[in-house]
């Protein structure tokens, strides 16, 4: 991410899904998994009743086949998308949030609070993640309330380096220094002057961070630190490898929910990388370029090329 | 003039947009002679850069070369292959870069750098080229020892200081120079142009010497080309138009930078601010501040035109229409 | 070299952190731990393992502080206590040749993704022709957001058990003596195979893309330019001036993402019923052998630390800006 003083709010996201193709596509997916988890479990039976025999292939019946323990597999797929995606977002959200508040916090008063904040986050930043998400979760009673836990501990420090790095250059612009002087108190220029112009900033780390949050879970729960009675992406992924799927061919159980967690952060990617795109001018000019230069029927060249004028 | 080293006729160079291109360069027309030090001043954005990288056909995306003819000691540059360019570039036309610090790579030592261009263009051996290196740091006052230093290690003076004996490596016809002393304090600056015209006479490479200050660039060239608005709009010797500024906006910018000797005079900016390439003014460029426009200015675009034997200029007050204007070559 | 000797201070105290929260880790408990942990483990441990259980966590009458510094001397003398699932083993041992194999798998995966990412990061910067250009980044984010496990549980069964063409499991086969043999050698390699082509599959995407947009970045700096002002040969305009430079932030990256990698390659294990610290990790969890989890997780964020301060002496070869800076 370059430059963090953008429009404020969520105008510009709304800006880059009309204009960029693939942040439509990405806006589009995520609104179809939304569906799909609120709407879905309507249609399907109950995941965790046995309907037939188990580790059958997909049939009419049965679209996505059945699991090692008889279930259906996209009943146990669709009903798994609503705790998932709500897991991820509100994992997303909240290490943002707690980054915003360190790393905000240690950019703008520096001095020593920042170099004990900075120590703070990057010694999180640099302990491997799911090895302690692992050990802590061990500990607590298994659930999505713990699974949030141990994401939001091993996530949190990201957040918290880049939100740093960013209010460090709004802090050293002129408008800061004017509030500075001025008298205002420092909760107002935080959160009046400085916040605001990080509002895009912040929504693209949220997506980032979800796009963690989500395939850590997955992650978690496929060890069988989540609750394994429950139904979500992860203990599907935990039962099938539970119930030798991959060794007795069973692929329907695997593959779908896999398929799901890789367009999901596929989705939120493209949302994201959409966004930069129409936000980066640089960009946009080398496309206009290349397209100029297509029109006159040439290639891209190394050296500035003559593109003699119909002057 | 002898046969000039280099021939620019109509030069336009663009920067291609989707709602539109912005002419950066417009039909630009002007000769350099061997051993001639032609400065080039203009305000920041008037395309004098864009014009010295057009030269050397390296101007990054999306700029393009939409017309003209670049003839360099009788190449057509512009009509050269990528591999012929390669063989042009340095050895006959080199350049130097405002920043001196963003121009050097901050990962290889100045001796690599210098005698990378030096292996590009020749079969010199490893130890030969590295003398030649250590020479050519000496002959700008730098000490041979600082071909193992890395760029952050040098002073900025220092730095351009490389830059400019990397660009004589290997002794090339004409020497760009884009605003080599701007991010220089004065004292250092006054030393490195001297070097550099003691090094001109000496070798007696041509110099392109582009500015924004006018009171350096008179003294030290032999004719000055004035830019405004992507449009050269005066061209002849330095004496000649210090002592007597025709176009108006020439005359403004004498006005604006004091003189060291003589009189106090007045000092005056110029009324107004440069127009923004993409919406031009129609006519001539330099009408809604000039003290001397007429209804003719705001419709018709001036040409650069003879005044006198060896000065060109574009405007219609200083040179009334003639039936048939005929472009002379200055 | 100030730099190198700053950064050990600051994965000593990395190291101190993760320690401490092993410490504290087993006193969150409500009630008092070692009842607990008796508790928990009641008719499942003999009473010399639940003595060894409570040494192992410094669960003494000793204060709080004084368990502290007894923890931390254990700890520093390699002392990580005695498995519970495998009893009475120390845990060390238990994760001695499991560490080698992790380290194997891992190592050459995140090796082998780095420098094939960043070269072809590289391919793709120069060569930017066509419609490859604007399809190639969202595939290659579309292969960074599959989980590593579902990537090696998809070529499990494609590859191994579908098309055969690789062991479906495991280090080496069962009827191999291990040794320096060359026989021993191309088996271990026919078993890496899948598992180090999953994960470096789902990790190649993610360098590609950084080192090519890092190279554009830098293909359009001042010193490249001047680079092909002076006739310089386009492949050392390329090398020598843009992605010996692109190089740096990406090294950076590097030694932050090494955690992350790592992780995945612990899931990856257990897909593979790899010997290494993944699956013993499982079986830690399954059984709730504490501290075994616990001497995994100390063990891993050591190598994870070393590692990075290798990295962080790669970087300062790389960049020279960084030997002179004092401070």
């Amino acid at each position: 991410m370059s430059d963090g003083a953008r429009a404020p709010g969520i105008a510009p996201w709304l800006e880059a899904i009309r204009r960029d193709r693939k942040a439509a596509i990405g806006a589009a997916l995520l609104v179809a998994f939304a569906l799909f988890g609120l709407l879905g479990p309507l249609f399907v039976g109950d995941p965790t009743a046995f309907v037939g025999i188990p580790l059958q292939p997909p049939t009419w019946r049965h679209l996505l086949g059945t699991t090692g323990e008889g279930q259906d597999v996209l009943a146990q797929l669709v009903v798994g998308t609503r705790v998932s995606l709500a897991i991820g977002f509100a994992v997303g959200i909240t290490v943002v949030l707690l980054g915003a508040v360190v790393g905000v916090t240690a950019g703008f008063y520096g001095g020593r609070a920042d170099g004990l904040l900075s120590l703070l986050f990057n010694v999180f930043l640099v302990l491997p993640g799911m090895p302690l998400a692992i050990v802590i979760a061990a500990y607590l009673p298994s659930g999505p309330l713990t699974l949030a836990l141990v994401l939001v501990v091993t996530g949190w420090a990201w957040n918290a380096r880049v939100l740093r790095a960013q209010t460090l250059s709004v802090r050293q612009r002129d408008f800061i220094a004017a509030a500075i002087v001025s008298g205002e108190s420092d909760a107002r220029i935080i959160f009046s002057e400085i916040l605001p112009t990080m509002t895009s900033l912040l929504v693209a780390q949220a997506i980032g961070s979800t796009i963690f949050a989500i395939g850590a879970q997955v992650g978690l729960e496929f060890l069988g630190l989540g609750d394994v009675s429950g139904v979500t992406w992860g203990t599907n992924l935990y039962w099938a490898q539970n119930d030798s799927a991959l060794l007795t061919g069973a692929w329907w159980t695997f593959a779908p929910t896999g398929l799901c967690v890789a367009l999901v952060g596929f989705a939120l990617s493209m949302l994201n990388s959409g966004f930069d795109e129409v936000t980066n001018p640089r960009l946009q000019l080398e496309r206009d370029w290349r397209a100029h230069l297509a029109a006159h029927g040439l290639g891209v060249p190394r050296s500035t090329p003559v593109v003699p004028d119909r002057d | 003039m002898t046969e000039p080293v280099l021939e620019v006729r109509d030069l336009c160079v663009d920067y291609v947009a989707a709602h539109g291109a912005v002419r950066a360069v417009d039909h630009a027309s002007f000769r350099l002679g061997r051993g001639e030090v032609l400065g080039i001043a203009g305000e920041s954005g008037s395309g004098k850069s864009t014009l010295a990288q057009a030269l050397l056909r390296i101007l990054p995306p999306p700029a393009v070369i939409s017309g003209g003819e670049v003839r360099l000691e009788g190449a057509d540059v512009l009509a050269l292959t990528e591999a012929e360019l390669r063989a042009v570039r340095w050895r006959r036309i080199a350049l130097v870069f405002q920043s001196a610090m963003d121009a050097l790579n901050p990962v290889t030592t100045i001796g690599e750098q210098i005698v990378d261009a030096l292996h590009a263009h020749g079969d010199m051996g490893p130890h030969a080229a590295h003398e030649r290196a250590g020479a050519l740091l000496e002959s700008v006052g730098i000490p041979r020892a600082l071909l193992e230093a890395f760029p952050h290690q040098l002073s900025g003076g220092m730095r351009q200081r490389v830059c400019i004996a990397q660009a004589l490596a290997l002794e090339p016809s004409i020497v760009i120079l884009d605003e080599p002393t701007t991010a220089l304090d004065v004292i250092v600056e006054r030393e490195i142009l001297e070097q550099l015209r003691a090094l001109q006479r000496r070798q007696g490479f041509s110099v392109l010497f582009i500015t924004h200050d006018l009171g350096r660039m008179l003294q030290f060239s032999d004719r000055v080309a004035i830019f405004y608005a992507a449009r050269l709009v005066e061209i002849g010797p330095a004496a000649s138009i210090a002592r007597d500024p025709l176009h108006p906006y020439t005359r403004g910018l004498l006005r604006a930078f004091p003189s060291l000797h003589g009189d106090a005079g007045v000092l005056e900016g110029i009324p107004g601010a440069p127009p923004s390439l993409q919406n031009p003014p129609a006519g001539c460029r330099f009408h809604p501040r000039c003290p001397l426009v007429m209804d003719r200015c705001r419709v018709v675009s001036p040409e650069l035109v003879a005044h006198g034997p060896d000065r060109r200029v574009a405007c219609h007050a200083v040179t009334p229409p003639a039936p048939a204007e005929v472009r002379a070559p200055a | 070299m100030r730099f190198l000797l700053r950064r050990l201070g600051f994965y000593a105290v990395a190291g101190w952190v993760a320690l401490t929260v092993n410490f504290f880790l087993p006193r969150l408990i409500p009630g008092d731990p070692a009842t607990a942990l008796f508790a928990r483990f009641q008719g499942r441990l003999s009473p010399a393992a639940l003595q060894a259980l409570r040494a192992t966590f410094g669960l003494t009458p000793a204060p709080l502080w004084r368990q502290y510094l007894t923890y931390l001397a254990h700890a520093l003398r390699g002392d990580f206590g005695t498995s519970v699932a495998y009893f009475p083993s120390p845990v060390l041992s238990v994760i001695g040749t499991a560490l080698v194999w992790t380290l194997f798998l891992a190592g050459s995966a995140v090796v082998i993704s780095f420098a094939l990412g960043t070269l072809l990061g590289v391919v793709a910067a120069w060569w930017r022709r066509g419609w490859v250009d604007g399809v190639m980044p969202p595939v290659l984010v579309f292969l960074g957001a599959l989980p590593y496990f579902w990537v090696a549980m998809l070529a499990l069964y494609g590859l191994g058990f579908g098309l055969r063409w690789f062991p479906i499991g495991h280090a080496y086969s069962d009827d191999i003596r291990p040794g320096w043999t060359v026989a021993f050698a191309a088996d271990v390699a026919a078993h890496a195979v899948l598992p180090v082509g999953s994960i470096v599959l789902a990790n190649l995407g993610g360098w590609l893309l950084s080192m090519r947009n890092t190279m554009i970045a830098v293909l359009g700096s001042e010193y490249v330019n001047l680079a092909r002002a002076k006739g310089l040969h386009p492949a050392r305009v390329v090398l020598r001036y843009a992605a010996r430079n692109a190089l740096l932030p990406n090294v950076t990256s590097f030694g932050m993402a090494l955690g992350f990698v790592l992780g995945g390659s612990l899931l990856t294990e257990i897909v593979f019923a790899y010997p290494g610290q993944g699956y013993l990790l499982l079986q830690a969890v399954r059984n709730q052998d504490y501290p075994l989890m616990q001497g995994i997780f100390l063990v891993i964020t050591l190598a994870v630390l070393g590692a990075n301060w290798l990295v962080d002496i790669v970087y300062l070869w790389l960049d020279p800006r960084i030997r002179d800076t004092a401070s």
